[in-house]
């Protein structure tokens, strides 16, 4: 192994790389700091603590191997997509981590010099005279043709993203594609100018071949100063554009792991953590096709995708625009890679608006709730809002608990207060604290143990911000569930009868319930899957979530979701959501029916 | 003196000197509020109703009169449950119309 510049360890063609990867480095470094700086002194705290913890260290180390490098959440939805990135990222990583090995074994005292690991087959001469130095250029060489598969994959899709498997691709911007190209000729370029040079460097199965092919073709080596000096110039440019590009989601996404394990929520809709959220966005696009809303052309621009650009872009009207539509059903978070947090995202932009009317509640006297509730009630039944609107879905859940001999009360026969959590969609927080802080009081005060939810909207409300110390709250599809299997209710199965049951978003992506519900269908019928369920089910279009989308502007996302709910020609629909039941039977074809009224019907 | 009865305060609008513009810029942001047919059926279902009297239709017909201290009353205890939208005949967004009223509400001038 020699040391070609054995003096000086320079050669001017290293400078683009250089510069590109001093400001690179800059700029990352100021903007980790800056973000982390934003964060409340609380979440700051906390985590530059789980930092050190060594349990959340290890797994920031994992999941940025798994997620950063690997890609294996993308190649559970797209093999295809999966192999290319991962096989880029993955490759690249390797090359870096091989190069800095090769001067580490070799010219320890080069390591200083930390473009000396890139360009380590320009700077020594018989590389590989020894053996750890040819199973190195071998390596080198086999990742340099995984990353080549990748980019050749790369470079095809640009051009025909259909045979991906992806109805739609995001623009790129001006500045994009300089980055998109200057990566794409980064590695051929490589392979070009270890080629050249391998004959002194030496090399492997692939530089070496292209070598004496080269030296037959062109009968000298003069080739060689000019294509490391492009390759170098490639990366230079890549990484002076990376800031202002999509590819800046590497960096980003490496800060989003750790403070997302240390468990830090978005606060300001802006600045922190949400900076980190909308720059660890790439513009996959994976969004686009799984929103709900991207039925209808007109809302192709408001998925979360476009919500992260405009924030970027700092256009407020549009962030507004696609805040306020949403409906926030919660299934661009499941099917994103980086797991932004679509709806997250818009409640904070929502909370950012200023109201000259405040309602308030004070005025309103818990006491009349609290004393029409029978003292000793152990199960607590509150319909809510949207279950006082189906009441086919109350009288069967009250005839349901009757049928199992329960013993009961209903918090608001004529209709209570809400549970807040319409209001918390809106943004309006405050409001829905004092509701909360209202209804509370009630629940406390009738000295129940179980508290019963027939809404998947009260439900999660009520799960996730009231604090009712050891009151159990169960949603009535969990409860029924567990009365069936206990042996109070008997319910007589019907075969022949076709059941699909549609997974409510505020019960299933919104509070992870999927099982219970699905088996006790099973109790009453055949269960049927949609084409696209659980996790991925898509919602009813009913959604409170949305402000500005109108009913009729609705009836597109409806259909669209009962037409995947027929895939497999169910008899009816089962849902557990109120609202959920009206929207759809506004245009099923077959009955929609709630839980409880399919498990009445059949008790 | 008593009389045994006494007159209301007349509730005749001048419209000269009231205030519409409320009405209007909801109206620009959703023409789909022009469409109420005052049906009455967000009063029924309105869970605030009972504590400010609360109803989408009043409040649609109050800010077409100017009376925005009758207009704050009612909004300042509506819940945001939903239930008015999803009982309108017309389709209108009732929650978009009470954000929007509730946002825009204090640049507007007082009653007349
Ligand atoms: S939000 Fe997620 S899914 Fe959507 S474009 Fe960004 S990374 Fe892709
Ligand atoms: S939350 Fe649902 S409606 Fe909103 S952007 Fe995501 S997928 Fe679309
Ligand atoms: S009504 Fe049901 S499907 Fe629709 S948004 Fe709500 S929970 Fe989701
Ligand atoms: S949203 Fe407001 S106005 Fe409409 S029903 Fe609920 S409380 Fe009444
Ligand atoms: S339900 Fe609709 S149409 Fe009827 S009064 Fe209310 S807003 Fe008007």
């Amino acid at each position: 192994m020699i040391d070609r510049f054995a003096n000086s360890g320079f050669h001017p063609f290293v400078l683009p790389f250089l510069v590109g990867m001093i400001f690179v480095l800059t700029y990352c470094f100021f903007g980790m700091v800056r973000i982390i700086w934003e964060l409340p002194g609380k979440d700051r705290r906390r985590f530059f603590l789980s930092l050190v913890t060594p349990r959340t260290a290890w797994k920031n180390v994992k999941d940025i191997f798994l997620n950063c490098l690997i890609h294996v959440k993308l190649w559970k939805r797209n093999p295809v997509l999966g192999y290319m990135h991962s096989s880029i990222a993955f490759g690249w990583f390797m090359i870096i981590l091989l190069g800095h090995i090769e001067v580490m074994l070799f010219l320890p005292e080069r390591i200083r010099f930390f473009y000396y690991p890139i360009f380590f087959n320009f700077f020594v001469a018989e590389g590989e005279s020894t053996i750890q130095g040819s199973v190195l250029m071998f390596l080198m060489d086999f990742f340099l043709l995984i990353i080549l598969s990748g980019i050749a994959m790369a470079i095809v899709k640009r051009f025909a993203s259909l045979w991906f498997g992806m109805r739609r691709t995001t623009r790129l911007s001006f500045l994009d594609s300089v980055g998109l190209y200057s990566l794409w000729a980064i590695f051929p370029l490589r392979l070009l100018s270890e080629s050249f040079t391998a004959h002194i460097s030496g090399g492997s199965f692939l530089t070496v071949p292209m070598n004496r092919m080269f030296v037959w073709f062109f009968g000298n080596d003069m080739n060689y100063l000019p294509t490391w000096w492009a390759y170098s110039i490639a990366l230079g440019i890549f990484m002076i554009v990376l800031p202002f590009t999509r590819y800046m989601h590497i960096p980003a996404e490496m800060l989003l792991i750790p403070l997302r394990n240390a468990g830090i929520r978005i606060i300001h809709p802006r600045k922190g953590f949400a900076r980190v959220q909308v720059r660890s966005c790439p513009g996959c696009g994976v969004c686009i096709d799984a929103c709900p809303m991207s039925v209808k052309k007109e809302n192709l621009k408001d998925c979360t995708v476009y919500l992260n650009r405009q924030i970027r872009r700092g256009n407020e009207k549009r962030i507004a625009e696609i805040s306020d539509k949403c409906l926030l059903c919660g299934k661009c978070t499941e099917v994103c890679q980086v797991g932004v947090p679509g709806p997250e995202m818009r409640l904070a932009q929502r909370s950012l608006r200023k109201y000259s009317i405040n309602p308030h509640y004070s005025n309103i006297q818990v006491d009349p709730f609290i004393d029409a509730i029978p003292t000793g009630t152990r199960v607590l039944y509150f319909a809510g809002c949207m279950t006082h609107l189906t009441p086919g879905i109350k009288k069967s859940v009250l005839s349901l608990l009757d049928k199992a001999g329960a013993s009961y009360s209903v918090m608001d026969p004529d209709g209570g207060l809400c549970c807040g959590r319409p209001m918390m969609m809106a943004g309006r927080d405050e409001q829905a604290r004092e509701m909360i802080r209202l209804n509370t009081e009630i629940i406390r005060a009738s000295g129940c143990n179980v508290l019963l939810l027939s809404c998947p909207i009260c439900y999660r409300i009520f799960k996730e911000k009231y604090k009712l110390g050891n009151i159990r709250i169960v949603h009535h599809s969990v409860y029924f569930n567990e009365l069936i299997h206990a042996g109070r209710l008997k319910v007589n199965r019907e075969e022949a009868l076709k059941l699909v049951y549609h997974d409510p978003c505020e019960l299933g992506r919104g509070c992870g319930i999927y099982d219970e519900p699905r088996e006790a269908v099973s109790a009453a019928g055949t269960l049927v899957e949609a084409r696209q369920n659980h996790a991925e089910s898509i919602c009813c279009g009913g959604s409170l979530g949305s402000i500005t989308l109108s009913y009729e502007k609705r009836e597109g996302i409806t259909r669209n979701s009962v037409d995947n709910l027929m895939a497999g020609s169910p008899d009816a629909i089962v849902t557990a959501c109120p609202l959920c039941l009206s929207t759809f039977n506004k245009y099923a074809d077959v009955p929609v029916k709630d839980l409880a009224t399919v498990l009445d019907e059949k008790c | 003196m008593d009389f045994g009865f006494s007159l209301s305060p007349s509730s005749a609008v001048n419209l000269d000197k009231v205030d519409l513009s409320l009405y209007d810029r909801l109206a620009a942001i959703d023409p789909g509020i022009r469409t109420c047919i005052g049906c009455g059926s967000c009063s029924a279902t309105c869970t605030a109703s009972a504590y400010s009297g609360m109803s989408v239709r009043k409040v649609l017909l109050a800010m077409q009169r100017g009376r925005m201290q009758e207009v704050e009353k009612m909004l300042s205890n509506c819940m945001l449950c939903g239930k008015c939208t999803m009982v309108c005949p017309r389709g209108i967004n009732t929650r978009r119309l009470i954000l929007n009223a509730c946002r825009l509400y204090a640049n507007v001038e007082g009653e007349a």
